[in-house]
């Protein structure tokens, strides 16, 4: 495992997409030393900014404040990066496989347009989680997203595939222009969720104002949601899914689309 | 000073094939013999003219708003960094103005066309094709739905028309007219196209498509332009539009035109599902008809993204694939759309015109007459001619190709009982020596003496399959810009402008009507020569 230590917080962001298992798995400490990364539009070295220890492999540890580290982990394939501290935007962004895990807060973009793999961010997410990039059709294509705290604006918009947990509150926007995929939302969210949805699912446990362009389609407890249960518990959340705990309450929108997405509320008995 | 030895030279313009001869450069120019300066050693090399594009959209507003739209392009894109010979940049599919320099001479490129410039923007397409270095650039003019021409052509005014074009081409300080879907994009306006050549355009009672096409045709002819009509047909990219694209090559018969893009023009069957090959019969009529001249527009499947001022045919095409759509209105003059698009191999559609473009190139005969083109970036951006140039000169790649189409597709086109495999020689033609002479450019497309001093050179044994993608050398203007694969000289293009002879008196019949129906002041309206730099003026004499 080689593991890059944060001198100092940079003033402006660092990007440093060459921070991915997939570049360094077969390099020698002193060749991850001398990977690129860039200060504003200037190259560096990454042991101007990092020191660097430990032998090549799989596995990736980022510590100190990388608040402002842009890009780790972009594309990767496999591996896993752990980032001990916090991460800066597009973490995780274009990812195909392997795991990321943060062990406080990430920024805006995390997961953005992925295609594999799981995230997994112990403290706060910004927003647009794996969301499409601006004029792109779609947003991520498969894999999975967990956040434990809370989330920002626009949190799964345009996604295709894949799973997005977030377990605090999310702000405006949920699911906007969804096309497919759930998203998770233990901790409620705030204004317009799910607008311009057209298909997928999003699942919340607190209510939620919902556009008029959402229509009452069934209260029930559907098979989907057992299986989808099942899948959580192996990762380790837990969402209600039996009779005597409640209902979900299932909407169809967004109407103003027309799309045909659901959006469930879950009333839990009493 | 510069000489090249022992490369074989292509050069069709003078009827050189393969020809191991050394050639030299002095001033910009090639001569018969120089006594010192550089020399390179072009053994193991073929020596072309520098490519010359007759048809590409790489400057002006309607190129820039796909820009624009296309952010998702652009974080794809390979990104030219800043260097101190080069400026910053990106390429993919709407590459920026330095970029499209340096990847049209990295290719061996050497002059471009502009292929559609409303006048009314055509400051901004001069601006832009200042910052496109190294190439010498050149424009047609939009004039098929100006609204002052069609009510001319509406009042039987003819030889004011022609007044009217001429003032028009050098007010845009262009090279060319071009028409695009004539009547079709003012019929636009009104929420209508111009789908049959004899009925009259929306608003107007006697101005039929055909009637535009023939008088313009007649117009240019008259004034004596270097390039002839530079013609998009109406129904551009609809099934069954082959009986219009003949109906306008017979509208042409007596006149010079040079149909752009025909590949999109040559389609059979009644709807999306029966969709098939016409281009034999394009062909057929088109072998028979030396008035033409035509470049492919070839398709390639990828992403491109659609740019024209066929505004309803933008429409129907977003309505088609719900892709993301723009849409400009150029005032009285013309209008434009954009849709981003993907080509897929394993659609019906875009297979039927992936082969459309091939057999047109293939079926006919005069390499002369058929030139190089993807229609950039509609059907596949030009820095990929390589990769059609590589299927002209191999009939198996092609067949291997063809197998892989759906098997419907593969019923419509006749593309893989072609046996025609293309030479280095007419390689040559249909990428240099052919459009040069098209757009009248006497000093590009050949390697005689006098000519201007634009080479390509590559290894004749290239290590990959696509032998035009990496030259060795580019020299534009007796100057290597291109050199182990880095550009290495930024130098600027010139801009080839025409000046037709009109009567002054011509501006007293257009000064009110600007003030009545434009939003630019008459004064402001025509693009001033000193904007320009690199300005290479013809004076035409054609009168009357």
């Amino acid at each position: 495992m080689i593991t890059l230590t944060l001198k100092e917080r940079t003033a402006v962001p660092l990007e440093a997409e060459s921070l991915s298992p997939d570049v360094t798995a077969n390099l020698s400490c002193d060749a991850v030393r001398a990977l690129p990364v860039l200060l504003g539009k200037h190259p560096y070295r990454v042991d101007e900014f990092f020191d660097v220890e430990g032998e090549a492999g799989d596995e990736l540890a980022i510590r100190g404040d990388a608040g402002n580290v842009k890009w780790i982990g972009r594309g990767m394939t496999r591996g896993k990066i752990a980032v001990e501290g916090n991460a800066g935007m597009h973490l995780g962004a274009y990812m195909k496989g392997g795991t990321i895990e943060v062990s406080a807060n990430a920024s805006d973009w995390v997961g953005a347009e992925m295609s594999g793999g799981s995230i997994h961010i112990h403290g706060n997410a910004g927003g647009q989680i794996g969301a499409g990039y601006r004029g792109s059709p779609k947003g991520m294509t498969g894999g999975t997203v967990i956040v434990d705290g809370a989330a920002g604006l626009e949190v799964g918009m345009r996604m295709r595939r894949g799973i997005i947990v977030v377990r605090g509150p999310v702000r405006d926007f949920a699911g906007l222009q969804m096309k497919g995929g759930s998203i998770f939302l233990l901790g409620g969210a705030e204004l317009r969720t799910g607008a311009w949805m057209i298909r997928g699912t999003i699942v919340t446990l607190k209510e939620v104002p919902l556009l008029p362009t959402f229509a009452h389609d069934y209260d029930g407890n559907p098979v989907f949601m057992r299986l989808m249960a099942r899948h959580l518990q192996a990762l380790g959340i837990s969402i209600p899914c039996e009779p005597h705990e409640g209902t979900y309450q299932c909407h169809s929108g967004d109407s103003a689309v027309p799309g045909r997405g659901e959006i469930l509320v879950w009333r839990p008995v009493g | 000073m510069l000489r090249i030895t022992g490369g074989k030279v292509y050069d069709p313009a003078n009827g050189i094939d393969g020809v191991v001869k050394d050639i030299s450069i002095a001033d910009g120019r090639i001569v018969a013999a120089v006594d010192g300066g550089r020399v390179i050693d072009a053994r193991g090399m073929i020596v072309f003219p520098g490519g010359v594009d007759i048809h590409t959209h790489v400057a002006g507003a309607a190129l820039n708003f796909a820009r624009a739209m296309t952010p998702e392009n652009h974080r794809q894109a390979t990104a030219f960094l800043h260097t101190p010979e080069r400026r910053a940049g990106l390429g993919g599919q709407t590459p920026t103005t330095f970029a499209t320099g340096y990847l049209y001479a990295g290719m061996g490129y050497t002059t471009v066309v502009e292929a559609a410039v409303p006048i009314l923007s055509a400051k901004h397409t001069h601006e832009e094709l200042r910052d496109t270095p190294i190439v010498d650039k050149g424009c047609c003019v939009l004039m098929a739905n100006n609204e002052i021409v069609l009510d001319l052509l509406e009042a039987g005014e003819i030889e004011r028309a022609k007044e009217v074009v001429a003032w028009l081409i050098w007010a845009a300080k262009g090279y060319g007219v071009k028409a695009v879907n004539p009547g079709g994009v003012t019929a636009w306006k009104w929420g209508k196209d111009a789908k049959t050549l004899s009925e009259p355009v929306v608003g107007y009672s006697n101005v039929t498509p055909a009637k535009i096409i023939a008088s313009l045709a007649h117009i240019v002819d008259q004034l004596g332009l270097p390039h002839p009509l530079h013609l998009h047909c109406n129904n551009l990219g609809v099934p069954g539009n082959v009986a219009t694209t003949l109906e306008t090559m017979k509208v042409l018969e007596g006149n010079r035109a040079h149909m752009a893009h025909l590949q999109f023009h040559s389609y059979g069957g009644a709807d999306w599902h029966t969709m098939r090959s016409e281009a034999a019969a394009i062909a057929e009529y088109f072998n028979a008809h030396p008035n033409l001249t035509c470049d492919a527009g070839a398709i390639l499947f990828g992403n491109a993204v659609t740019i024209t001022a066929d505004g309803p045919w933008q429409h129907l095409l977003h309505q088609l694939t719900g892709k993301k759509w723009g849409n400009l209105d150029v005032e009285n003059e013309t209008g434009c759309g954009i849709v981003p698009y993907t080509y897929k191999g394993s659609n019906l559609v875009n297979a039927v015109q992936w082969a459309v473009g091939l057999e047109l190139l293939l079926l006919i005969d005069d390499p002369w007459r058929v030139f190089l083109t993807t229609d950039h970036p509609n059907g596949a951006c030009f820095w990929r001619y390589p990769e059609i140039i590589h299927l002209l000169m191999h009939a198996d790649v092609r067949r291997e190709r063809v197998k892989k189409l759906p098997a419907k597709a593969q019923s419509r086109t006749t593309l893989g009982d072609l046996d025609r495999e293309y030479s280095l020689l007419d390689i040559a033609t249909i990428t240099s020596a052919g459009p040069a002479r098209a757009l009248g450019l006497a000093n590009k497309g050949r390697l005689g003496i006098g000519a201007d001093a634009d080479l390509a050179i590559y290894n004749e044994k290239p290590d990959g399959e696509l032998l035009f993608r990496y030259p060795r050398y580019v020299i534009k203007g007796g100057e290597i810009v291109v050199e182990e694969g880095e550009i290495r000289k930024m130098s600027e293009g010139r801009e080839f402008i025409v000046q037709p002879t009109y009567d002054g008196a011509i501006e007293e019949y257009l000064r009110p009507l600007f003030q009545q129906y434009y939003t630019m002041s008459f004064e402001n309206y025509p693009v001033e020569l000193e904007r320009l730099e690199g300005a290479d003026v013809r004076q035409l004499d054609g009168h009357g």
